[in-house]
C-alpha cells in the first residue's frame, strides 16, 4: 500500500502534548453513578422531545427522546432504571447555563432494552440506513455533536472524492481517540466499511498524527489483513492539524472555500468516535449511551481513559480518578486549547466530552498579565487560517468592525494558536469572539430593523388607503344625505320622526360597534405581546400562528372602525336637512361663483397656451382662490337652503372645481412625462431629478384634489374610483424608481466587471442595490393590497424553492418517526403480552410517536409545506393543532378501553368495570368518529 | 471550589514574553557592541551607560506623569533596547548631553507621547536619532578613525564630558564620508586622499557589519525576526548599488562597500525590524525592507547625509499602515488575498 500524500497547512504550534499520563493505565469503567442527568440538547439544533414522562420506568438503550427536528437527535437511556425528573440542571457548557435534563435514576439491574440491529444495511435503500442511524442517536463525537444522518446526507450533494477519517487528535492531554483505535480497531475499521458505503467515496483516508504509534501499527496490520482500501495517512504532530479545515488541507493539499462546507469539494470529515458508534448501532443494535473520555491533569492521581456513560456527572468520574480537590485550580472540558472551563463539577458528561482535564495551579498558571502588542508577528506565523492577528486585534479593540470582516474575521477558527504564542499575552481568541458575536448581534438588528421598517411601511401605507377610503365613503354619504331629501320635493322640512328614530337605531349600533372596537382592540394588543415574545423566543410555529390571529383580529378592527365610522354620519346627515333656507344670500353667493369660475377659466385656457408665464399663473392662483372664497361661503349658506335649490347649485360648482382639478392633474402629468423623459437620458442629473420629485407631488396632490372632488359628483360608485388612479400613480411611480434603479445597479455592475477590485464601484454597487431592494419593497407594499391573489403566487413560488430541500428532510424525520412507531408498537405489544403495570405510558409513547409520523407524512403529501411553517395558514394550522390533539384524545380512549378489557379479563365478575367498560368504548367510538372526521376534511381541503 | 473561569487557550507558551523579546535583541547586539568597541574605543560602552540611564529615568517620569504602573512597563525592556540601539548608532565620541537629548525624546516623544509601546507610529530610535543629526550636524558625523589609532578609557571619558580638543587627532571622515565629499575624483583616488582610510577603516567597518550580521542571524535561528525585512533591504540596496556600479565603475561604489559601510547591517537587522513601527504581513515586510534599501542608496549617493538609515526608515514607517492594508496573505479558503481598505462593499 503506498502511502498517501501529505501536503502542509500555515502555521500550527507545537505545545508540550502532555498524553503519556493519560495512556499508563488500561481503559477504566467506572461504576454506576446515583443519578445520571440527560440533557435534552446534546448535539447541535433543536433539542430533542421526551418520549417518556417522569416517573417511567426505562430499560437501557430505549429511546426516551425523540428528534425534534431536522437539526435533532434521539436520547437513549444509558441503564435501566426511572426517570425521576425532567428539569433544569447546570450543563456543561461555555456559557454555564442550565438546560432542560431528563434525570435518570438507575435500578442498578442494567436490563437492557431488546436491540434491532441492521445486518442488511447493504441490501436496504441508504435512506432507511440513515433514518437507522438517526434513531440510533449519532452525532458527531469530534466536537459539536452534528447529528451523523445530516452530514452524511449533506455529503450526496456532490460525489465524494475524500472520505477522511480524524483520528489526527492533535490537542494536548487528550488520548480519548488513541485508547479507542487501540481497544476498537475492528469495530472502527467496520465501521468505516458502513460509513463508505453509505457515501462511496474515491478514497477513504484516516489522518492520524505520528505521536500514536501503537494506534497507528493496529489500524495498519488490521488493514493489511483485510486488504482494506482504507488508507493510513500519518500526518506530522502539530496542532491543530486535527481541525477539518487543516486535516483536509494535509491530506488533499485542497482548502475549504470560505463560508462553504467541505460537502461542497466532494469531501467528508468524521470522527473515528462516530465510526465506531456507527458499527455499534448498526451490527450490535447498541445506540449512542456512552463514550470514551480522558480523564487527566494534575490534580488526578490515577489519570486515565473511561468507558463512561452519557450522563454521568464529571464529579463521579473525578472521584473515580482519585481527585486532589486541594490541587485542582482549573476544571476544563477538552482540551487545553479549545476547551471551556467549568463551574463546578456538577454537569454531566455528554455525546461530545472527549476530556475532563483537572488542572493543578502549576499546570496551567493563571495567564501573565496583557502586555501591549508589540505586532511581533508571532501570531502571524502561527495562525492556521493565514489571517493577520495583530491587525484583528486593532480592529476588535477600536471595533472597527468593517476592518475586521474585511481582514476575514469569520475565516478565524478559534484554535487559539496565536494567543498560545502571544509574547504579550493577550486574549486574542477571546477579543475575536467578542468582535464575531458584536457583529453578528448588529447584522440581526439589522435584519430586524429592515423588516420592523418595511411592516412600518406597508401598514402606513395601509392606513392611508382605509383613511382616504373612509374620506370619499364621508363624502359620497354627505352628498347623498344632501341630494335624497331632496329628490322628494315638498319643501317642507323632511319627517322629525323617521329620522330621529333612524339616529337612535344607528347610534345603538355605534355603540356596540364602539365596544366591539374596544375589545378588538385590547385582544391586538394582547396578542402583539404575545408574538414579540414568541418572536424573541424563536418559536416558530407559535410565530405563525399568533401572527395570523393578530392579521385577522386586525381586520375585525377596520371592519368594527368603518361600521363606528359609518353609523353617526347618517344620524346627522339627516338632522342638516331639516335647516331653514336662506335663498337670498345664496343667490348672491352662487352668482360670485360663477363668475369667479368664468373668470378662472379664462386663464386657465391662457395658460395652457403658455405654460411658463408667471404672470398668468399667479393670476391662475388669484382667481382660483376667489372662486374658493366663493364656494365656501355658497356651500356654507347652501347646506341650509332648499332641496330644490341645492341640487342645481352644488352641482355646477362642484363640477367645476372637478375640472379644474382634472386640467392641474394633465398639466402636472405633461410637465412630469417631459422630465422623465430628459431624466431618461441622463440619468445622474440631479436638479433634473429634484424637479421629477417636485413634479411628481404636485401631480400627486393635482390628483388628491381631483379625488376629492370626483366621488362629490360620482356618488357612490367615486370611492372606489377616487382610490384607485392615485394608487396606480404611485405604484407606477414605484415602478419607474424599480426600473431606474435597476438599470443604475446594472451599469455599475458592469464597470465592476471590468475593475474588480474598485471599492468605490463596489460601493456605488451595495448603495444601488440597497435602492432597488428599498424600490421593490415600496412597489411591492403597493401592490400588496392592490393584487392580493399575485402576491399569494409570489409568495408561493420562494416556497417551492425551498421544498425540495424541505421534502427530502421530511422524508428522512417521516422515515425515522416510522420506526419509531414500530418499535413503540413492539415494545406495547410485549408489554401487554407480560401484563404489564406501565403499559400506559408506553402507550401514550406510542400515541405520540404515531401522531408525530402521521403528521410528517401529511405533510410530505402535501409537498413539504409544513415543514416550513410560514407557508401554511394560520388557519391550516389552527386545523393541525386541533387533528394532533383529537388523534391523542383518540389514542388515549382507546388506551383506556385496552386497559379497562385488561382488568376485567383479570377479573370479570366486576359489574362496575363492565360499565366502565361500555362507557369508555363508547367514548373511543365517539373519539374516532370525531378524528375521522378531522381527517376527511383534512383530505378534502 | 473556586475554579477558575477563563476562556480558551488555557495554556501559553512558557519563557517567551515580551520582556524575552526585548533581552535577546538586545543580547544579539552583543557582537556588533564588542566589534565596535574593538575598532573605535570604549565611547559605545559609555555611550550605552548614559543612554540606558537616560532611557530608565525618563521612561519612569513620564509613566509617573500618564499614571501608569512604572514596574510593569519598565519590565517590557523596550526603553532599554531603544537606549542601546541608540549608543550603538551615535558616533562614540559624541558629547553626553547629545547622547541624553536624544535617548529621551525617543522615550518621552516618539514613545510615550504616542501612547507607550505599541501605539508608536515611528521606530523611536530613530527619531531620536533623526532631530540629533538634523540639529547637530557636526558631532553627529565625526567617526573615530580605526584600529591602532584609537583614544584610551580616559580619553573617551574626556571627550564625552568635557571638550577635549586632542580628540580630533581622532576622529576622521568614515569611508561613506569621504565617498561622499570626493568631488570629481574617482572612487579609488578618494579613498588615497585619507591616509589609512582604504585599508584599516574599512575593514574596520566590515567586521562591524559582519558582527551585527552575527547578531541578526541569530535572531532569525530565534524566530524573533523573520528574515523578509533584512533580505529585502539589503537586496534592494545591493542592486542598487550593483546597478550603478555597472553603469559606472569608477565613480560608483560597489555593493559589497554598501552592504559593510556604515549602519547598514544594524538597520537592516536591529532597526528596520522594529515590529511596532514596521509592516506586519510576510509580503509588506518585503516591500517595507525593499523601500528602506533603494532610500538608503539614494541618501547615501545624492542626499545630505553620509547615511540614510535613519531617514530611510522613517520614511518607510509612513508607509508601512498604507503597505499593510494592500500586502494582506491570501486567507484559508480564499482565492485571492483582500486589498485595501473595506468600504462597506468588500463583499
Amino acid at each position: 500500500m503506498q502511502a498517501p500524500t501529505i501536503y502542509a497547512f500555515h502555521g500550527g504550534i507545537h505545545p508540550p502534548e502532555n498524553k503519556a499520563q493519560s495512556i499508563a493505565l488500561p481503559l477504566g469503567t467506572p461504576s454506576l453513578p446515583n443519578e445520571l442527568v440527560l440533557p435534552l440538547g446534546q448535539h447541535i439544533g433543536q433539542a430533542s422531545r421526551p418520549l417518556v414522562d417522569v416517573g417511567a420506568r426505562v430499560l437501557k438503550g430505549q429511546a426516551i427522546a425523540m428528534n425534534n427536528g431536522f437539526l435533532s437527535s434521539f436520547l437513549h437511556a444509558p441503564t435501566s432504571g426511572t426517570i425521576s425528573a425532567i428539569e433544569t440542571r447546570p450543563i456543561a457548557h461555555p456559557s454555564g447555563l442550565s438546560d432542560l435534563c431528563m434525570i435518570l435514576t438507575p435500578d442498578g439491574e442494567e436490563r437492557w432494552a431488546e436491540l434491532e440491529t441492521l445486518h442488511d444495511w447493504q441490501q436496504i435503500s441508504k435512506t432507511d440506513v440513515l433514518a437507522f442511524l438517526a434513531e440510533k442517536g449519532i452525532v458527531g463525537m469530534g466536537g459539536a455533536g452534528f447529528p451523523t444522518q445530516v452530514k452524511l446526507q449533506g455529503a450526496h450533494k456532490h460525489p465524494l472524492t475524500h472520505f477522511i477519517i480524524n483520528a489526527a487528535e492533535c490537542e494536548p492531554y487528550i488520548t480519548a481517540d488513541d485508547t479507542l483505535m487501540r481497544e476498537k480497531t475492528l469495530e472502527l475499521v467496520l465501521g468505516i466499511e458502513i460509513l463508505q458505503h453509505l457515501v462511496a467515496a474515491e478514497t477513504v483516508v484516516i489522518g492520524i498524527e505520528d505521536n500514536k504509534p501503537s494506534a497507528i501499527a493496529a489500524l495498519q496490520q488490521l488493514l493489511r489483513e483485510r486488504q482494506s482500501a482504507i488508507q493510513v495517512a500519518v500526518v506530522p504532530t502539530k496542532y491543530p492539524s486535527g481541525g477539518e479545515k487543516q486535516l483536509i488541507q494535509l491530506l488533499t493539499g485542497k482548502e475549504v472555500p470560505s463560508g462553504q462546507h467541505p460537502a461542497d469539494i466532494g469531501i467528508l470529515c468524521q470522527n473515528v468516535g462516530t465510526c465506531v458508534a456507527v458499527y455499534d448501532a448498526i451490527q450490535q443494535g447498541r445506540p449512542l449511551i456512552s463514550r470514551i473520555t480522558t480523564l487527566t491533569g494534575d490534580a488526578l492521581n490515577t489519570p486515565q481513559n473511561v468507558e463512561v456513560l452519557l450522563g454521568t456527572p464529571i464529579e463521579h468520574l473525578l472521584q473515580y480518578a482519585d481527585l486532589q480537590p486541594k490541587k485542582l485550580s482549573r476544571l476544563v472540558m477538552g482540551g487545553p486549547m479549545m476547551g471551556f472551563t467549568l463551574d463546578s463539577a456538577n454537569v454531566p458528561v455528554v455525546k461530545t466530552t472527549n476530556c475532563i482535564l483537572a488542572a493543578s495551579k502549576k499546570e496551567l498558571p493563571a495567564p501573565a498579565p496583557e502586555q501591549a502588542c508589540i505586532r511581533c508577528g508571532m501570531c502571524e506565523q502561527a495562525c492556521p487560517a493565514s489571517l493577520l492577528p495583530q491587525q484583528l486585534l486593532w480592529f476588535a479593540k477600536s471595533q472597527e468592525h468593517e476592518k475586521a470582516e474585511h481582514h476575514n474575521l469569520f475565516d478565524c477558527i478559534e484554535c487559539g494558536a496565536c494567543s498560545y504564542v502571544c509574547p504579550s499575552s493577550i486574549p486574542l481568541v477571546q477579543y475575536y469572539r467578542h468582535s464575531k458575536a458584536e457583529i453578528r448581534e448588529a447584522r440581526e438588528a439589522a435584519v430586524k430593523s429592515d423588516i420592523a421598517k418595511q411592516r412600518f411601511e406597508a401598514r402606513k401605507a395601509r392606513h392611508e388607503a382605509e383613511a382616504a377610503e373612509k374620506e370619499a365613503k364621508r363624502l359620497a354619504r354627505q352628498n347623498s344625505a344632501a341630494t335624497k331629501p331632496a329628490a322628494k320635493k315638498p319643501a317642507k322640512p323632511a319627517p322629525e320622526a323617521p329620522a330621529s328614530t333612524a339616529t337612535s337605531a344607528t347610534d345603538d349600533s355605534a355603540k356596540k360597534a364602539k365596544i366591539d372596537l374596544a375589545i378588538a382592540k385590547a385582544k391586538l394588543k394582547k396578542l402583539e405581546k404575545a408574538l414579540l415574545e414568541a418572536q424573541e423566543k424563536e418559536h416558530t410555529e407559535e410565530i405563525t400562528a399568533l401572527q395570523t390571529q393578530v392579521d385577522a383580529t386586525k381586520k375585525d378592527i377596520a371592519e368594527l372602525e368603518s361600521q363606528v365610522a359609518t353609523a353617526p354620519a347618517p344620524a346627522k346627515a339627516a338632522s342638516s336637512a331639516t335647516k331653514p333656507a336662506l335663498s337670498d344670500e345664496a343667490k348672491k353667493a352662487k352668482v360670485d361663483v360663477a363668475l369667479a369660475s368664468t373668470k378662472l377659466k379664462k386663464a386657465q385656457k391662457q395658460l395652457a397656451d403658455d405654460p411658463e408665464n408667471a404672470a398668468l399663473k399667479a393670476k391662475v392662483t388669484d382667481f382660483e382662490n376667489q372662486l374658493k372664497d366663493a364656494e365656501q361661503r355658497f356651500a356654507a349658506l347652501d347646506t341650509g337652503a332648499t332641496a330644490a335649490t341645492t341640487a342645481p347649485a352644488g352641482k355646477p360648482a362642484m363640477s367645476d372645481e372637478f375640472k379644474k382639478a382634472k386640467v392641474d392633474v394633465a398639466l402636472a402629468s405633461t410637465k412630469l412625462k417631459k422630465v422623465q423623459k430628459q431624466l431618461a437620458d441622463d440619468a445622474d442629473n440631479d436638479a433634473l431629478k429634484a424637479k421629477a420629485a417636485e413634479f411628481e407631488q404636485a401631480l400627486k396632490e393635482a390628483q388628491a384634489r381631483l379625488a376629492q372632488c370626483e366621488p362629490s359628483t360620482t356618488s357612490d360608485a367615486a370611492p372606489a374610483k377616487a382610490d384607485k388612479p392615485a394608487m396606480s400613480d404611485e405604484y407606477k411611480k414605484a415602478k419607474v424608481d424599480v426600473a431606474l434603479a435597476n438599470s443604475k445597479l446594472k451599469k455599475i455592475q458592469k464597470q465592476l466587471a471590468d475593475d474588480e477590485q474598485n471599492t468605490e464601484l463596489r460601493g456605488k454597487a451595495v448603495e444601488f442595490e440597497k435602492a432597488l431592494k428599498d424600490a421593490q419593497a415600496r412597489l411591492a407594499a403597493l401592490e400588496a393590497p392592490a393584487a392580493p391573489a399575485a402576491q399569494e403566487a409570489s409568495t408561493a413560488t420562494p416556497a417551492k424553492a425551498v421544498d425540495e430541500e424541505a421534502l427530502r428532510k421530511l422524508k428522512i424525520d417521516t422515515a425515522i418517526a416510522k420506526a419509531a412507531v414500530k418499535k413503540a408498537e413492539k415494545a406495547l405489544a410485549k408489554a401487554v403480552e407480560l401484563q404489564s403495570d406501565d403499559t400506559s405510558s408506553l402507550e401514550q409513547q406510542v400515541a405520540k410517536a404515531k401522531a408525530y409520523a402521521q403528521q410528517l407524512e401529511q405533510a410530505m403529501a402535501n409537498g413539504g409545506q409544513v415543514a416550513s411553517s410560514a407557508a401554511s395558514s394560520g388557519e391550516d394550522a389552527q386545523f393541525k393543532e386541533q387533528l394532533k390533539k383529537q388523534k391523542v384524545a383518540a389514542a388515549l380512549a382507546k388506551a383506556q378501553v385496552n386497559k379497562l378489557k385488561r382488568q376485567l379479563a383479570a377479573d370479570p365478575e366486576a359489574q362496575s368495570l363492565q360499565s366502565d367498560l361500555a362507557a369508555a368504548e363508547q367514548k373511543q367510538q365517539e373519539e374516532d368518529a370525531k378524528l375521522e372526521q378531522l381527517t376527511n376534511t383534512q383530505e378534502n381541503r | 471550589m473556586a475554579l477558575l473561569r477563563i476562556t480558551s487557550p488555557h495554556t501559553h507558551r512558557a519563557g517567551r514574553r515580551t520582556s524575552w523579546v526585548m533581552l535577546m535583541v538586545i543580547l544579539a547586539t552583543v557582537p556588533g557592541l564588542i566589534a565596535q568597541t574593538w575598532f573605535f574605543g570604549y565611547g559605545t560602552l559609555i555611550n550605552l551607560v548614559i543612554a540606558s540611564l537616560t532611557a530608565v529615568i525618563s521612561e519612569a517620569l513620564i509613566l509617573k506623569l500618564r499614571q501608569r504602573p512604572i514596574g510593569f512597563f519598565l519590565t517590557d525592556y523596550s526603553a532599554l533596547l531603544t537606549a542601546v540601539l541608540l549608543a550603538l548608532a551615535l558616533p562614540p565620541t559624541v558629547p553626553w548631553w547629545l547622547t541624553v537629548t536624544a535617548v529621551a525624546f525617543s522615550v518621552i516623544f516618539a514613545k510615550q507621547l504616542y501612547g507607550g509601546l505599541g501605539n508608536n507610529p515611528f521606530n523611536p530610535a530613530m527619531v531620536g536619532y533623526a532631530i540629533c543629526l538634523v540639529s547637530f550636524p557636526v558631532p553627529m558625523t565625526q567617526w573615530i578613525g580605526a584600529a591602532g589609532a584609537q583614544p584610551s578609557f580616559s580619553e573617551s571619558l574626556h571627550a564625552i564630558f568635557g571638550a577635549l580638543p586632542s580628540i580630533d587627532a581622532y576622529t576622521m571622515a568614515t569611508p561613506l564620508d569621504a565617498f561622499k565629499h570626493k568631488e570629481g575624483l574617482m572612487s579609488s583616488e578618494a579613498f588615497a586622499t585619507v591616509p589609512g582610510l582604504q585599508d584599516i577603516s574599512l575593514s574596520s567597518w566590515m567586521w562591524v557589519n559582519l558582527a551585527y550580521l552575527a547578531g541578526g542571524l541569530f535572531l532569525i535561528w530565534q524566530r524573533i525576526i523573520t528574515w523578509h525585512t533584512p533580505v529585502s533591504m539589503l537586496a534592494a540596496l545591493a542592486l542598487m548599488a550593483g546597478a550603478f556600479y555597472i553603469i559606472d565603475p569608477s565613480n560608483a561604489a560597489s555593493p559589497l562597500f554598501h552592504l559593510t559601510s556604515g549602519a547598514a547591517m544594524l538597520g537592516a537587522f536591529f532597526i528596520a525590524t522594529d515590529p511596532v513601527s514596521s509592516c506586519t504581513s510576510n509580503r509588506g515586510k518585503l516591500f517595507y525592507g525593499a523601500g528602506i534599501g533603494i532610500l538608503v542608496y539614494i541618501i547615501r549617493t545624492w542626499g545630505g547625509y553620509p547615511d540614510g538609515v535613519a531617514f530611510g526608515v522613517l520614511l518607510m514607517n509612513f508607509a508601512a499602515p498604507l503597505l499593510d492594508y494592500y500586502t494582506q496573505p491570501r486567507t484559508y479558503g480564499h482565492k485571492k488575498a483582500k486589498k485595501g481598505i473595506n468600504t462597506g462593499g468588500g463583499h
